[in-house]
């Protein structure tokens, strides 16, 4: 099959130079891995690219592919083309991470945030004599994340490290994970807490970019989203992220629908007058629209505040959903 | 085809952005979409509540659909994030028929009772899966033609792709561009158009959030874009209510209005603009409205 593709390239001293244009004569079952190489053997041999095991295990060749992050090695030709033989296949390095040649991306600052979040089990207590006795289904819960194989995907199109690379962005979060979930694991709460600093868990807007794009189904922001549930139980609740979560559950259990006009001074904190007024010019433009739902100006929980229709029964749901609860699993010995 | 569905409204609609909930009834009876408003079901939680308290979450989203089910109707949301938060849950029950038989426990307090199976669409899947392109096209009193715009998805319409009907549905990720051409506008082509508003960090982060809504708006506007157009209420929020704030921060020179869906095809639909509110935006639609009102250009 006939191949086109359109690849990004750039120089170490130039920067980026434009796209080189490849047709090239494929076998229906390429990758386009396959195509790349072949275009770097028999086309143009001052193409870069990484690459290294061809069956997505290494994690050595991440990058864009119309637009979105995937390992070049587990992409056939005829999947993201659908057939169609002009489909000129974009090929570009990984997002949000510095390019130094072609399709090659400096690593450096991913595994810098990977280091930030002490990927080693930090056991508490003695070692045993024997084994680790770990429930089943505590391991089970951890195989998303050990399947990770470091390829930066979900680094590459993390929308909130576009705006912020203080952002330790899904890989390494989903890393912290790994142990800080972890039954054996005895620096569960300080791990939590470091996470609960600006950068961490907070600071992902639950995008499901890196659900979307990981290659493993690792789906890191479903582990950022279990490393929050862990960290308002451990009871690290002072910071805006944990108080968003509360003033959001409390309006729902106490009306049964968002508080919208509470959801600031709720999760700044009541008292954060600085904060709060920073959105004032924003609540009276909204006034002026008659955007300000002047129904829900009571707090949530206050004598008075809104309700919605059949509120008692919404209440009876939110009182026996607490038997849902999953039971924790524990080390045993 | 009478087409008649359970209508949850969200949060949103019937609080910060009331013009969606008047828009959307107004252009649901223009197409002859007959909606039961589930009045009294709760908030998705909106992944938030998820963040705490998962079960609840799931309780109160089986709640609503078993509501749906009691009417024997399909169930319509107009929020990309409810949407999301509903496949994810209807996925979740699905796939665990213990903790669903525990669910509907206490479902039947209320003589509720859900079973998976229940089709839950956004209102823009139901415009081309039901009603279908070609009856919308037929539908358009005053085509939009000469309008630049700019869709903005919302994330939880599109990802994760698997749980949101991508194998039946493959083009779902390109519907707004296709229902933005069916009314005769022109979509605009930018790449912040699947990405994140930042609207769910706005408290947490705010600089953040104002830095990821000023950098869409900017590239939008940058490549020609009249409006933007979303079938999420959370996105307008960002992209419109805090269009001023998130100005100051980047220092993009944005000013650029924010529609919602059913206010874009209302327009199409000949429905006066007034009819769904659009003068109680915080960015004016008038400069829109304006172009769209100048004689159709040949």
């Amino acid at each position: 099959m006939k191949v086109k593709l359109k690849v990004k390239r750039t120089d170490p001293e130039k920067g980026a130079t434009g796209y080189s244009q490849y047709t090239l004569d494929m076998h229906d079952s390429a990758t386009l891995l396959d195509a790349l190489i072949s275009a770097r053997e028999y086309e143009d041999g001052s193409l870069a690219l990484r690459c290294s095991c061809r069956s997505a295990i290494c994690g050595s060749c991440a990058m864009r592919v119309d637009k979105r992050a995937r390992l070049a090695c587990r992409a056939k030709v005829i999947a993201i083309t659908g057939g169609d033989e002009e489909h000129e296949i974009l090929v570009e390095p990984m997002g949000n991470l510095p390019v130094i040649k072609d399709l090659v991306i400096d690593q450096e600052s991913f595994w810098t945030k990977i280091r930030q979040v002490d990927p080693y089990l930090q056991p508490a207590g003695p070692v045993p004599e024997g084994e680790y006795r770990v429930p089943n289904e505590a391991m089970l819960d951890l195989t998303h994340t050990m399947n990770c194989i470091m390829c930066g995907a979900c680094v590459s199109d993390c929308t909130v490290l576009e705006v912020d690379k203080n952002f330790i962005a899904p890989a390494a979060l989903a890393k912290a994970y790994r142990f800080a979930g972890d039954p054996r694991d005895g620096h569960t709460v300080e791990r939590l807490q470091k996470l609960s600093e600006y950068g961490g868990i907070w600071d992902c807007t639950r995008c499901n970019m890196c659900v979307e794009v990981c290659p493993k189904g690792v789906a890191p922001m479903n582990r950022i989203l279990q490393l929050r549930e862990m960290a308002i139980e451990a009871g690290i609740t002072n910071n805006t992220g944990a108080r968003h979560t509360a003033i959001f559950t409390k309006s729902i259990v106490d009306g049964g629908r968002l508080n919208e006009v509470w959801m600031v001074p709720g999760s700044v904190g009541m008292f954060n007058l600085p904060r709060i007024m920073t959105e004032m010019p924003g609540a009276l433009k909204m006034l002026r629209a008659g955007k300000l739902p002047l129904a829900q100006l009571i707090p949530p929980g206050a004598p008075g505040s809104h309700k919605m229709k059949g509120m008692d029964r919404v209440r009876n749901v939110v009182r026996k959903s607490a038997m849902l609860k999953p039971k924790k699993a524990e080390v045993t010995d | 085809m009478a087409m008649k569905y359970a209508f949850w409204p969200g949060c949103v609609s019937k609080g910060a952005a009331p013009e969606l909930y008047i828009a959307t009834n107004r252009v649901a009876r223009e197409l002859g979409i007959e909606l039961v408003e589930l009045d009294q079901a709760a908030c998705t939680g909106a992944g938030v509540i998820q963040e705490q308290n998962p079960e609840l979450g799931d309780a109160l989203n089986a709640r609503t659909f078993a509501m749906a089910q009691q009417l024997g109707l399909p169930l319509m949301n107009i929020c990309s994030t409810c949407q999301g938060i509903e496949s994810m849950v209807q996925d979740k029950l699905a796939k665990n028929p213990e903790y669903l038989a525990k669910v509907n426990e206490i479902l039947a307090e209320e003589g509720l009772h859900y079973e998976p199976g229940l089709e839950v669409k956004n209102f823009l899947w139901i415009l081309v899966e039901d009603l279908g392109l070609d009856n919308l096209k037929k539908a358009v009193k005053r085509p939009l033609s000469g309008a630049r715009i700019g869709p903005f998805y919302g994330c939880y319409i599109l990802r994760p792709s698997q749980l949101l009907g991508k194998e039946e549905h493959p083009d779902r990720d390109h519907y707004l561009e296709m229902v933005i051409e069916a009314v005769g506008a022109t979509a605009v082509d930018y790449e912040g158009a699947k990405k994140c508003c930042g609207f769910p960090i706005l408290t947490i982060n705010r600089e953040n959030s104002l830095k990821q809504t000023g950098n869409h708006v900017h590239e939008a506007q940058d490549l020609g874009a009249d409006a933007l157009v979303s079938p999420c209420p959370l996105c307008h929020l960002n992209l419109d209510a805090q269009q001023p704030a998130a100005k100051a921060v980047t220092h993009y020179d944005i000013d650029l209005p924010i529609i919602h869906l059913p206010q874009m095809i209302g327009l199409a639909l000949g429905i006066d603009p007034k009819e769904m509110r659009m003068d109680h935006h915080v960015v004016s639609t008038k400069r829109l409205l304006d172009k769209l009102a100048q004689p159709v250009p040949a």
